[in-house]
């Protein structure tokens, strides 16, 4: 019997909607191998968390524990303990995960320690062990089969939807772990981005800014549309380089890669590496002084426009629209 | 104090890819970097242009910082970069050389037909063979994006680690490294005692990411890895670089991750160009019906 085990991160006494792509991942992988989705929540305390998933049941027969207070603030290093002695003890043949940024630092260790393979970032569920994923900036897709008793992969946000509470609720067992330990590391200090807004690769519409916009307090303007569309603040590399907002905003190959209904890229050229950021979004718009720029190649709809004059103009007509559209 | 650097050579990702429909060369890679056969395709390789990943200048940039007194006479650490390619494809490594590493130790073997986890376990034999206190990688190479063997030699060697680090602080009378690293929604600051695994993002590589607390605290680097100079580029070839090979460190090559297809992603349709911002709403809203 194969057995799926999905390693969930909590934010605040709640499940953290970043793993709900990678829940849906497992299920399809548990559903391509005709086994069972096991979910595996890590902490210090997390009996109360889990119970809430249990309920919620996602297709899960089994709801996993990992306790120990040596698991919050989460470690590379104490939590692949908690991840191997769990694949171990419930006997996993996968695991896997969203591919956050804790679970791209977690789970090649874990993988390592047991001697698995993994593929990280898939896009895609092809069989019982077989996945899809981008190379390259998202210029070749390869399918991949994976060999061996326990394979691993982590799934891109991106390309799987969020999964959502339903069926039999889970029983909830605990692991019991032993040798727990950071191996001498100490979290220091997590500051996590306060913002109003919806996460960058969870947002419906997504406004980036570009190179173009300058300075950093230029994106005030893109900010006022950004809140009026209810949407995610996105930005280039060279934005994020040159300072202008925060790394985390970055979407791009090195960044994050977002899908969402609505992209709206404002004075970004579109070099590759930011193309592969967002091309799979529904659909692009792209407003850009230079004719050339080859975000235009890929855009559903493009504006050649200067964003000083562009947005104030399209802001004013989104509010005019969702005015009348309350109205009427 | 001795630093080792992992460097890979990548097909120029600034060149368009080609694709054969014909299957040719090895059979299996995790790592697609040769001529991946498949049944739906295959990338051809066979003109590519080889160049250093960019993410592994900023990971030598970053253990040159560590290395240097600027304004002082002495070096705090040995810089030795390792790359796991056939021998004769070692420009890459010799290119590192040029910029300021100290010597290379070359792992011959055919990059292409192995997985992550066979190269974690050479560069892991490695790190312990030359007795090294950190290892310094990229994030990911810019052609396989895997992401994995920073991460797995950790594992392998149960080092500490720190990934996706923006800055980085060496305190030599603690040895340990405190780093500073990106994640989804945040930073974290996280001290790692050595020896310990580290993997770079793009912000190492800032005028004033990396600190060795020699160099003084104000002085701030050019942006982005340094370039090779004259003498950089003389003195590389008289640089010694060990040639060891998987054999030899102990390693069985092994590749679990096997290359079924490969396939150009589908073409977008073309857009259509607008004139104005009011075109642009009713598109969105009549058309897209995304507002």
């Amino acid at each position: 019997m194969s057995k799926v085990l999905v390693v969930l991160e909590c934010k605040n006494g709640k499940l953290d909607p970043a793993s709900l792509p990678g829940i849906t991942a497992g299920q399809k992988l548990a559903a391509a191998s005709g086994g069972e989705l096991h979910l595996l929540v890590v902490g210090a305390a997390v009996e109360a968390v889990a119970s809430l998933i249990a309920e919620a049941g996602f297709g899960a027969k089994f709801i996993q524990t990992a306790q120990h207070p040596d698991l919050d603030p989460p470690t590379a290093e104490a939590w692949s303990d908690a991840i191997v002695t769990a694949v171990q003890t419930i006997g996993a043949t996968s695991f896997g995960g969203t591919a956050t940024s804790r679970m791209r630092d977690v789970l090649p260790r874990v993988a390592a320690r047991l001697d698995a393979p993994l593929v990280t970032e898939v896009t895609g569920v092809t069989g019982p062990s077989s996945f899809r994923r981008e190379i390259s900036a998202g210029r070749a897709i390869v399918e991949l089969a994976l060999d061996g008793p326990l394979i691993g992969f982590t799934a891109r946000a991106s390309d799987f939807e969020s999964a959502v509470p339903g069926g039999a609720p889970a029983k909830v067992q605990n692991i019991p772990l032993q040798g727990i330990s950071r191996r001498g590391t100490a979290v220091l200090s997590l500051e996590r981005t306060a913002s109003s807004r919806p996460a960058l690769t969870e947002a419906d519409i997504v406004v980036s800014g570009g190179r173009g916009m300058r300075e950093g307090k230029n994106f005030a303007v893109l900010e006022r549309l950004t809140d009026l569309l209810g949407g995610a603040l996105g930005a280039s590399r060279a934005a994020t380089d040159a300072g202008m907002v925060p790394a985390d905003l970055q979407v791009g190959q090195t960044g994050k890669v977002v899908a969402p209904k609505l992209y709206i890229a404002v004075a970004i050229s579109g070099a590759i590496q930011h193309l592969a950021g967002m091309k799979g979004s529904k659909t692009i718009v792209a407003i850009n002084r230079d004719a050339e720029a080859p975000i235009f190649q890929i855009a559903d709809y493009g504006l050649v426009a200067k964003w000083e004059d562009a947005i104030p103009k399209l802001t004013s007509l989104v509010e005019a629209h969702k005015g009348a559209h309350k109205g009427g | 104090m001795r630093i080792l650097v992992t460097v890979k050579r990548i097909p120029d990702p600034d060149e368009h890819l080609k694709f054969s429909s014909r299957p040719s060369g090895a059979e299996s890679s995790s790592r697609p970097t040769g001529a991946e056969a498949s049944a739906g395709g295959a990338i051809d390789r066979s003109s590519v242009k080889w160049v250093a990943n960019a993410f592994d200048e900023y990971a030598v940039e970053t253990a040159l910082r560590l290395a240097e007194h600027v304004g002082g006479k002495d070096r705090l650490a040995e810089v030795v970069v390792v790359s796991v390619c056939p021998a004769a494809a070692r420009q890459h490594l010799t290119q590192f050389l040029a910029m300021g590493a100290d010597r290379g130790v070359l792992v011959d073997a055919d990059d292409t037909a192995m997985d992550s986890q066979t190269v974690a376990r050479l560069i892991a034999a490695v790190f312990v063979q030359e007795q090294c206190d950190l290892l310094i990688a990229g994030k990911l190479s810019q052609d396989s994006e895997g992401n994995e063997v920073a991460q797995r030699v950790a594992g392998l060697l149960d080092m500490p680690q720190a990934t996706f680090a923006a800055s980085l602080r060496w305190d030599r009378a603690d040895k340990s490294v405190t780093v500073v690293c990106e994640g989804d929604d945040g930073v974290e600051t996280k001290r790692v005692p050595l020896p310990a695994v580290v993997s770079c993002d793009l912000r190492i590589v800032l005028p004033q990411s990396v600190k060795n607390g020699a160099t003084a605290e104000t002085h701030a680097y050019q942006e982005g890895p340094r370039l090779a100079s004259l003498r950089g580029i003389t003195m590389a070839k008289r640089k010694p670089v060990a040639v060891q090979t998987p054999a030899s460190l102990g390693v069985q090559v092994t590749s679990r991750v096997r290359t079924v297809g490969v396939q150009a992603p589908p073409r977008r349709p073309s857009g259509q160009i607008l004139e104005t911002p009011e075109q642009l709403i009713e598109k969105l809203v009549r058309e897209a019906k995304v507002l």
